[in-house]
């Protein structure tokens, strides 16, 4: 698409904070007219900018046993390669929630996602860590998530407002 | 109980400040259930993280004593570095700027600073509430200034002109305004100038809401104007702006012979402002205008929705260029405007404010606030649709 407008922008960032947000309410805030907003939207996730819209869980207070880690492995690059074939190769696994390149002491941050420790712990043992250019792992379970794609997970603070005051 | 009689131990003059009817209606809003309420006069958001950071290391530090009467010096070196950096009007530090509980202390240190028995005070009204009983207070007459829908809400120099007397002894600026979200603009106010240019009258301009306005307009402080700021004192504070309404902390800024009275009555009342408030001021004021910016781009977004939203139901409501208020007209469901509260509230459970709250002259307009998500926003539009079809039945 057309470089990004200012107004392309500010779509971004009220549907970041909350994709929910109807066109109707999108295109008040921006000044457009809601048809603008709807082809601004489509042309944003035709481009690849927009990804998804996905809904924030705390999974924790339901009885779910899900657990999740996060996965350090260090990689010997290949050639003209560098790291995007293993990447892209790692992100291809369901249980794989996240891949980043990291600056530092090891390479790609994996966050997997499974029902069990057991689970997890097989999933790094028989198909990231026999990976050939994967040269190390090293596992971190996730124990309790506080804060979640901005979203606060622990105890809401009350509003403490009054219905009125002057 | 005693045999006192209260009738004759209280004053006369705070007896005769009544809380108005309103009261009852507020307290009745206050306790009821399943409200949602556009009825807040305070952020919805918290003090940013930094600011509160501030406090607490200030607390560590064991800074725990009283401050200087008139502020800790570096906080007022900060309030005046922000001034200047904000609305271009240069202060002493050590002269005329007083550090004040909340601007609410500040208003009422000025008022008493310079009032004698039956001096006038102009207050332009609808505005917050408490100009005309701090007035009354200090032995003065407040004069009432009705602003009008169809001048923005704004003071017009012809009806400034009207009200001046041999006793007018200062006019009151509340802008940008709770509740009409009325600004007074760079030309606006030079035509007030040129109203008061050769009398002995001073200007108390209440600034609370000059970071909160919108739509590119910025906020122009009166004693930025040429030939102003020896007449104006400037007040400010910190609730609004970066959401630290319990903090209890505002600011006084003017010419040294009032800001020295000012200080003496500070010192005797008071003493001095809350020090940790202080201390995490200083850090409001010099790191903090991202979290500001970020706060204001919020309430434009929550303003836009209110203003569409009222205007789609048939309410018809100017567009508010500051503080955090949407003032709607209600005169098209001819019910006046505490009537038209008191039945939403009742049969919508939706708390607005009625404009008479604000003075007479906000007959015919209800106050809305957008100190709420957009989605809470969303939720009590609905409901007033709901009450406003239901009178059409």
């Amino acid at each position: 698409m057309e470089d990004l407008r200012p107004v392309d922008r500010k779509i971004l960032k009220l549907l970041e904070k909350d994709a929910r947000l109807s066109y109707a309410d999108i295109a008040t805030v921006v000044g457009l007219s809601e048809e603008d907003v709807r082809a601004r939207v489509d042309d944003m996730e035709r481009a690849g900018i927009i990804r998804g819209y996905k809904g924030v869980i705390d999974w924790e207070r339901l009885d779910s046993d899900g657990v999740s880690a996060i996965i350090e492995l260090k990689v010997t690059p290949k050639a003209g390669l560098g790291f995007e074939e293993v990447a892209a190769r790692v992100a291809k696994y369901p249980e794989v929630e996240a891949v980043s390149l990291m600056s530092g002491a090891y390479d790609l941050n994996v966050v997997v996602r499974g029902k069990t420790f057991h689970e997890v712990a097989y999933f790094v043992a028989h198909e990231l860590s026999v990976i050939d250019s994967v040269t190390s792992t090293a596992t971190q379970f996730v124990m309790r998530r506080y804060k979640e794609f901005g979203v606060n997970l622990t105890e809401d603070e009350p509003d403490g407002r009054g219905q009125i005051s002057l | 109980m005693s045999g006192l009689n209260y009738e004759k131990i209280l004053s006369r003059t705070v007896q005769d400040i009544t809380p108005s009817g309103i009261r009852k209606f507020f307290d009745i809003a206050n306790t009821m259930e399943d409200v949602i309420s556009l009825g807040v006069g305070e952020p919805d958001f918290r003090t940013p993280w930094q600011i509160r950071s501030a406090g607490i290391r200030s607390l560590e530090a064991g800074a725990t004593r009283y401050t200087a009467n008139r502020g800790l010096e570096s906080l007022r070196r900060a309030v005046a570095d922000y001034v200047l950096r904000k609305y271009a009007v240069e202060y002493d530090p050590a002269s005329e700027v007083l550090i004040t509980v909340g601007g609410s202390e500040a208003i009422d240190a000025a008022i008493r600073a310079i009032t004698e028995p039956g001096d006038e005070i102009i207050i332009p009204q609808p505005s917050y509430v408490c100009y005309d009983p701090l007035v009354r207070l200090a032995g003065g007459v407040p004069v009432i200034l009705p602003t009008k829908a169809e001048h923005d809400f704004k003071v017009t120099p012809g009806e400034l002109r009207a009200l001046l007397t041999s006793r007018t002894k200062a006019l009151i600026l509340p802008y940008p305004c709770n509740p009409t979200g009325a600004i007074m603009e760079k030309a606006d106010l030079e035509a007030i100038a040129e109203v008061l240019r050769d009398t002995d009258i001073l200007v108390l301009s209440d600034e609370i809401y000059a970071e909160l306005t919108f739509g590119g307009k910025s906020h122009v402080s009166p004693a930025s104007i040429p030939g102003m700021k020896e007449r104006t004192v400037t007040i400010n504070g910190f609730s609004k702006t970066f959401s630290m309404t319990g903090w209890r902390l505002g600011y006084a800024c003017g010419p040294a012979p009032l800001i020295r009275q000012m200080t003496k009555i500070h010192q005797f009342a008071i003493m001095c402002a809350p020090t940790t408030s202080q201390y995490a001021a200083i850090e409001a004021l010099e790191r903090c205008d991202e979290e500001v910016a970020r706060m204001r781009e919020e309430y434009d977004d929550r303003r836009r929705i209110m203003v569409a939203g009222f205007n789609r139901l048939g309410l018809s409501c100017r567009e508010p260029k500051g503080a955090f208020y949407a003032f709607p007209c209600i005169e098209s469901t001819g019910m006046t405007s505490e009537r038209f509260c008191e039945r939403l509230l009742y049969e919508k459970r939706v708390a607005l404010v009625p404009g008479t709250a604000f003075g007479a002259s906000g007959e015919g307009f209800v106050r809305a606030s957008y100190c709420y998500s957009i989605e809470h926003i969303n939720g009590a539009l609905a409901r007033i649709e709901e009450f406003l079809k239901s009178l059409k039945k």
